[in-house]
Parts: C-alpha cells; sequence; structure tokens
C-alpha cells in the first residue's frame, strides 16, 4: 500500500430529487490499497461508488456538488469523457450479469469497444484477465460456449475478468460476493488480495465481516456522512466513534 | 317464479358454447384456405408462374406480379425498417416520458388505425402527383412503408423493453457510448422481436390491395425500374375475380398467395424459436 | 477526449429526427387529404355533405348519408356476429384451452389475420351472397353478406387482445373465486370477465375501426347501391367502398369529394382511438 493518493474526494454532495443522500464528503483513496467503504443501507455506499465512475449520471433524479479528483484531475469538469473515465476506473455489479455472449466476447468486449481488433493480442488480454480474476482454469476449454450457462460465483469471476481486461486503474465492487456461497466468496476475496499490487480497489461488502477480512482500510458511512475512516484494524478494534462501534458490534444495522 | 339453475349445468352448457365457437374460427380458417388451394393450385404451373400475362390476364402467367409484389415489399421494408427500428431505440433509451415521446407515441398509434384506402389517397395525392412519382413501385413501396411503420415500431419497442436493464448498465460501465450499447448489445439480444415485426410488415405489404391500385396502378407489363407501374398479386387477383376475367387464374393467384402467407407465418415462428434457443 | 462526447451527440440528434418520422407522415396525411377535400365540403355545405342523401357527382350532388348508413350498419352486424364468437374463443385460450390446443389454435388465428381482405371478400361472394339469396331472399349482396365478412376479419384483432387481456389478471382473482366455492365459468362470467373489462372493450373499439376501415372485403359484396338500405338484405355501400370504386375515374370535384369522403373516415378513426386510449387508462 503506498501513499499516493489515487482518488481524492473533495466536499461531495448527492441529491437525489430533493434528498440529500451523501452531505459533505472528503476522502482519500490511496494507490494500491483496498479500501471498503460500508455502513447500513441508505447511507449512500452504493452512490459513492457509483459516483466514482460517474454512473450516477445515468440516474435520473440524481444531482451532484463538488469535486472528484482522479490522479490529480477532476472528473466531473465539463468536457471530460466519460467512456474513457469508466474505463479507468470499472465497476463489478452486485448481480453477476454476463452478457447474453460467449465467455471470450463477454471478456474481449471491453476491449473491442475501445477499437482493439487483433485477434491474438484479444486471445493474450482474454487469458490474463480470466487468470487475474482465477476463472481461467475453469474456462479455458470452453471459451466459446455462453457466459450465461456457468455457476453464480463463476458468473462473478467473469464480470470481474472483464473489467480486468480494460486495465483499469481503480476498481469498484459493489457487494459483489451477496448471492455467492462462501467458497466462490473467497476465491473472489482472494483475488481481490493478488490484484490489489496492480489495481486501486474500492469495495462495499456486503457484511461488515468481509470488510474486517479483505479491507487495508475501512470507511464508515452513516446516512451520508462520513463518520470515520482508517486503518481496518484499528476501526475494528479501537473506533473514535460510538456509532461506529455500535454498528459493527451490530447494535443496530 | 324462482327457478334454480344448477351452476354445474350452466358450466357444461358454456363449456359447450365456447369450444364450439373455437371450432368454428378453426373451421373458417381451413375452409377458406381448402377452398382456394385446392381449386388454384392444379393452375400452377411452371409456365404461370414465369411468363407475363396476356390478354387481360384470361391468359398467360403472373411472373410480372410476383415481381411486383416482391419489388414494392422490398422498397417498404428498406425504408421503414430504419425508420422504425430508430424511433423504438429512441422512445426507450434518450429520453424519460416527456411531451415528446407522448407525441410520437400518439402519431404511431394513430398511423396505425388509418384506412388503407385513406392511405390509398395519400400515396396518390403525395407521392404519385405532388411528388411527381407518378404510378410506380416506389410511389406504391413509399405508402405502404408509411403503413407498416406503427407496427415496426411498436415490436421493436416492446422487444428492446425486454432487454434486461443491466445489460445497459453492464455495457456504460464498460465505457460503451450509447451507439455501442445499442448495436452490440441491445439491437442483438431484441432482434427475434425486431424480426417478427418485419415479418408483419411483409406480410401486410403482400397482402395490400387498396392502396396499391391506387399509387402503383396495375400494369400487366413487367416493371423495368421503380418508376415503373406495376401490379401485385393481391391486385391482380382482385382484377381477375371482380371483373370474372379467369376464374380460374383468379383461384391461382389466390393459392399462392395463401401459400405465400403461410410459408411467411411458419418463417416468422421458426425464426423467433430459434433466436430463443441460441441465446440460452 | 472531447471527441468522445461529440460523437454521442450526433447519434442523438440523429436518432431524434428519425424518430420524428411519425409525427412528420401523420402530420402530412392529414394535411394532404384536408387540403383535397375541405374545399369541397366548403362548397357543397357541411349538413348538405354529411346529411345530403343524393350522391350523384356527375349533376354536382355530393350528399353521402347513404354511405354513412351503410358503413354504421354494416359495422354493426359485424360487431353483432363477430363479438360474442371472438369473446368466447379468448375465453377458450385463456382458460379452457390445453397447452398444446392453445400452440396451434393462436398460430391458427394469426394466419386468419394475415390472409388478404379481397380473398375474404371472393370467398364471400361465391359462397355467402348465394346463400343469402337462396334462404333468406334478396340479391345477395347485402349488408348481412358483408356484416359476416367482417365478423370473419375483426376476429383475429378482438380475440388477441382480449386474450392478452384475461391472461393478464393476476391469479389471486381466480383462487380467490375458487375459494369462495364458485365453479370454473362462475368464475369466468362474473370475476375475470369484468375484471378484464377496459381491455375487451378496447379490443371491440379496435375491431370497430377495422371494420369501419376495410374496403376490399366488402366491395365484392355489398352490391355498392347508392341508397338507403331498408333491411339487411339491401345492397349498400360504404363510406370505403365509394372511394375504392369511383376513384378508378374521378377528377376534379368528384374526386376532391372523394377526399372529402376520406376526411370523414379520419375523424372517425380518431374519434374511436381516443376512445379505446380513454378505456385502456381507466384502468
Amino acid at each position: 500500500m503506498s501513499e499516493q493518493i489515487k482518488i481524492s474526494i473533495k466536499n461531495l454532495n448527492c441529491f437525489y430529487q430533493k434528498k440529500e443522500v451523501i452531505k459533505a464528503l472528503n476522502l482519500d483513496v490511496r494507490e494500491n490499497e483496498i479500501l471498503s467503504v460500508f455502513g447500513p443501507a441508505n447511507s449512500g455506499t452504493t452512490t459513492l461508488l457509483r459516483a466514482l465512475n460517474r454512473m450516477t449520471d445515468l440516474t435520473p433524479g440524481a444531482r451532484m456538488e463538488g469535486e472528484i479528483f482522479l490522479d490529480g484531475k477532476n472528473i466531473r469538469a465539463p468536457g471530460v469523457s466519460i467512456t474513457e473515465l469508466r474505463r479507468k476506473v470499472s465497476m463489478v455489479f452486485e448481480v453477476p450479469t454476463p452478457l447474453p455472449m460467449s465467455i471470450f466476447d463477454n471478456v474481449a468486449y471491453g476491449p473491442r469497444l475501445s477499437g482493439v481488433k487483433n485477434r491474438v493480442l484479444l486471445e493474450e488480454l482474454v487469458e490474463d484477465s480470466l487468470q487475474m480474476a482465477v476463472l481461467w482454469d475453469e474456462v479455458k476449454d470452453r471459451l466459446h460456449t455462453s457466459g450465461m450457462r456457468l455457476s453464480g460465483g463463476q458468473q462473478q469471476r467473469l464480470c470481474l475478468a472483464r473489467i480486468l481486461a480494460l486495465h483499469p486503474g481503480v476498481i469498484l465492487l459493489d457487494r459483489p460476493c451477496s448471492g455467492l456461497d462462501p467458497v466462490s466468496t473467497s476465491k473472489i476475496e482472494e483475488s481481490l488480495r493478488h490484484l490489489k499490487e496492480k489495481f486501486t480497489i474500492v469495495i462495499v461488502p456486503h457484511n461488515v465481516q468481509q470488510a474486517g477480512r479483505v479491507s487495508d482500510r475501512a470507511a464508515f458511512l452513516l446516512m451520508g456522512d462520513l463518520i470515520e475512516v482508517g486503518p481496518t484494524a484499528e476501526v475494528f478494534a479501537n473506533p473514535r466513534d460510538k456509532r461506529t462501534s455500535d454498528y459493527i458490534t451490530g447494535r443496530f444495522g | 317464479m324462482h327457478i334454480r339453475v344448477n351452476p354445474k349445468t350452466t358450466q357444461t352448457i358454456a363449456k359447450v358454447v365456447i369450444w364450439a365457437a373455437a371450432l368454428l374460427v378453426l373451421l373458417l380458417l381451413f375452409t377458406i384456405m381448402i377452398y382456394f388451394l385446392s381449386k388454384g393450385i392444379p393452375h400452377i404451373t411452371w409456365q404461370f408462374l414465369t411468363q407475363i400475362p396476356s390478354d387481360m390476364g384470361k391468359s398467360g402467367g403472373i411472373s410480372s406480379a410476383i415481381v411486383g409484389t416482391l419489388a414494392v415489399t422490398l422498397v417498404a421494408i428498406v425504408v421503414a425498417t430504419p425508420l422504425g427500428v430508430g424511433t423504438a431505440f429512441y422512445l426507450t433509451e434518450y429520453t424519460r416520458e416527456s411531451g415528446v415521446t407522448k407525441v410520437i407515441r400518439f402519431s404511431a398509434e394513430s398511423l396505425a388505425g388509418i384506412p388503407s384506402i385513406v392511405y390509398g389517397l395519400f400515396g396518390f395525392i403525395f407521392f404519385v402527383t405532388y411528388l411527381k412519382l407518378g404510378w410506380s413501385i416506389l410511389s406504391g413501396g413509399l405508402t405502404l412503408a408509411v403503413m407498416i411503420l406503427p407496427t415496426i415500431i411498436r415490436t421493436s419497442e416492446e422487444a428492446i423493453r425486454t432487454v434486461p436493464p443491466m445489460y445497459r448498465e453492464v455495457s456504460f460501465s464498460l465505457g460503451g457510448t450509447k451507439w455501442q450499447t445499442m448495436t452490440k448489445v441491445l439491437i442483438p439480444s431484441a432482434l427475434p422481436g425486431i424480426a417478427t415485426g418485419i415479418i408483419l410488415g411483409i406480410g401486410r405489404s403482400v397482402a395490400e390491395t387498396a392502396a396499391i391500385i391506387l399509387t402503383a396502378g396495375s400494369a400487366l407489363q413487367m416493371p423495368t425500374s421503380l418508376f415503373s407501374p406495376a401490379r401485385t398479386l393481391a391486385v391482380h387477383f382482385y382484377i381477375l375475380a371482380s371483373e370474372g376475367i379467369s376464374l380460374d387464374n383468379a383461384f391461382a393467384t389466390a393459392a399462392i398467395l395463401i401459400i405465400l402467407i403461410l410459408l411467411i407465418n411458419i418463417g416468422a415462428n421458426l425464426l423467433v424459436n430459434r433466436f430463443v434457443a441460441k441465446r440460452r | 477526449m472531447k471527441l468522445k462526447n461529440f460523437g454521442e451527440r450526433i447519434p442523438q440528434g440523429l436518432f431524434f429526427i428519425i424518430a420524428l418520422s411519425a409525427l412528420t407522415v401523420l402530420a402530412l396525411i392529414t394535411i394532404f387529404i384536408f387540403v383535397q377535400g375541405v374545399p369541397l365540403i366548403a362548397k357543397v355545405g357541411f349538413f348538405h355533405f354529411i346529411f345530403g342523401m343524393k350522391w350523384a357527382p356527375s349533376q354536382g350532388y355530393y350528399g353521402i348519408f347513404p354511405m354513412i348508413v351503410g358503413t354504421i350498419s354494416v359495422t354493426l352486424g359485424a360487431i353483432i356476429l363477430g363479438v360474442p364468437v371472438a369473446l368466447c374463443c379468448a375465453i377458450f385460450l385463456a382458460e379452457f384451452a390445453p397447452r398444446q390446443l392453445s400452440d396451434v389454435v393462436r398460430p391458427a388465428i394469426q394466419l386468419l389475420a394475415g390472409i388478404p381482405s379481397v380473398v375474404y371478400g371472393f370467398w364471400g361472394l361465391i359462397f355467402i351472397v348465394p346463400l343469402i339469396r337462396e334462404y333468406l331472399g334478396g340479391p345477395g349482396l347485402s349488408i348481412l353478406a358483408g356484416s359476416i365478412i367482417l365478423a370473419i376479419m375483426i376476429l383475429p384483432t378482438v380475440i388477441s387482445i382480449s386474450e392478452v387481456s384475461l391472461l393478464a389478471l393476476s391469479p389471486l382473482l381466480k383462487e380467490g373465486a375458487f375459494a369462495l366455492g364458485a365453479t370454473h365459468w362462475q368464475t369466468i362470467r362474473s370475476v375475470l370477465v369484468p375484471a378484464a373489462k377496459s381491455g375487451i372493450v378496447a379490443s371491440i373499439i379496435l375491431g370497430i375501426g377495422r371494420a369501419v376501415g376495410e374496403t376490399m372485403a366488402v366491395i365484392m359484396v355489398l352490391g355498392n347501391a347508392v341508397a338507403l338500405p331498408n333491411s339487411i338484405l339491401s345492397p349498400v355501400r360504404t363510406l370505403t367502398t365509394n372511394i375504392g370504386i369511383e376513384m378508378g375515374y374521378a377528377s376534379g370535384e368528384h374526386q376532391q369529394a372523394l377526399f372529402a369522403t376520406g376526411i370523414v373516415l379520419l375523424v372517425i378513426i380518431m374519434i374511436l382511438n381516443s376512445v379505446a386510449q380513454y378505456s385502456i387508462r381507466r384502468k
């Protein structure tokens, strides 16, 4: 984990219709770390994640104020290419959603969108990405079968491979293991630990325990406010705020 | 006087009536089809299909009508499909329900109800006269395009709406533009529905008579260009039958029409089933 | 980087223009038909046009009332004959038919809808007209013949939309009725059909629209007499067949009068469409 700042969020306010979902948030994401953003439902965790690659632009009625700096450049400045942003800051969703195509085409989809046509290059990309997502061994003999025939855990790793093929700088994961069995969950968590050497990872865990298992630093969000952030071990063992300890110990949820 | 009828009896009577109604409909269909097929198929020969009509259609064949039908249908499909699918895409992708989409939808639904003879009047005054295209395949095809546009819009919109919304999110999150998302994910997924609409449009074009007579004319010769007047199979049948020129040829033409419609319907169903299976 | 966002705007603008095509076409149709027809209506006078009993273009008489009566009577007949059969079929498909049978019947009805209207018309001329002449009297070419043919033609429309309305009902409705001890038929009659009412009504209105607009199916069986009918066995002309018959040789004022008839048809269809939309929205 380096001390370099990859993403810097300054005074972020998010509104949905008239409701304020995130209030005056300031947060830094360090390069090559796994940062978990956790909190009870409706605290703005998913909204924060989606703000980082401007998926919030797609939600009708959503409005944002403030600045988000990626490698020093404000991603909300006018004239910024959203499509390029989303290739640099890529997201894995809660529900595994393979596209209705073969495994190969799923992983190659992103690179093809940005113009990669060379067959050899694509094959290399697909193999590398599937290796990084710890899926290659299970599917290498059936790359051209439909991605929809995989199990839930395999599908989610396919979604991970899909974004890895874009060589993003940042990987966002929104409750990636929420429907998966413990074996699949641990496989994904294992791959994240390897991936952080090359990428920066922000994850919204589906329960507090996952944050404890997988992240270097943890940020606790409650009803749109950032309550505290720090190294995971500290936040969990010695939280500075009573609300944090109450949530972690399960006094409220 | 209060008569109590056993509900079970009422139910039995109702069931009989309902099954009878269904049977009646099936019977009607088969009677009509078999009548024309049996009277017409014996007169379908290779010469009939490849020669042009002579003697006002009393002898000779129907090749020019076949070509005419294919030509106007092709023009109609080529013009109406991009417009229809594009409109459907606009309605589902680029806007939330707004004044504009309501107006567009209202227009499409109104167009769907306009009688074909009124389309014929429009085609005559607009394409034939105002745009000076004359009685031609082009006039007929463009009029047909306008007639099938609402169908293609409606079926395409339904088809695109059934594509899971998550596919769009996934495509956008991988850096896809709206255009890339449409062409690489949405349209391929919606293709069975869109194809069904196109096939319905083809069926409508083949069967249409009133609008064609007023716009493509009823010339018997083989059309040589888009600007030639032409006859379609349906028009040819109408003229043969209503003016009593040749009953045999009329039946043969009707038989060919029915066989075409049968093939189109079967083709549509097969297409849909094959695509649905492929995606799984 | 800027170019990418610009590349988004071009397709958006293009699709907007494409989407306007439906509106443009509707506007063109309305404008061109009205431009041709309104001067004639103005010249003859609105009431003389609509309620005039005499249609004799060569003498300058343009009253379309006999045709209006023709359209109404043929359509009414089609509804009376066709809707009950169609409803029974819809109920059959939705409630009684086993899966294999409905998989055969539904495409069959689609096929029925695809057959060209001229074929129906000719079949009516050969089968129905002689039957009527034989057993009921009159020339056979009559309102009754037209109604029978139109009834067959509106079956697919009414059946498919009514069936969809019935299938869209929540299964809880049926279960609730059964739980109260109702028989299957009682449930259909008193619970399901009323619940699907707005869809069924919409289907009937669309069927009416179809019947009003049909030309080729009836042009061969109606007898085409320009006179007020005195029974269902009388020959008539409808608004549509009037245009179909005379457009081939009409010119000048006569042609304008046919366009004016087209205006009347457009107005009728617009009214029917609005009523159908209103009925669906009320649900």
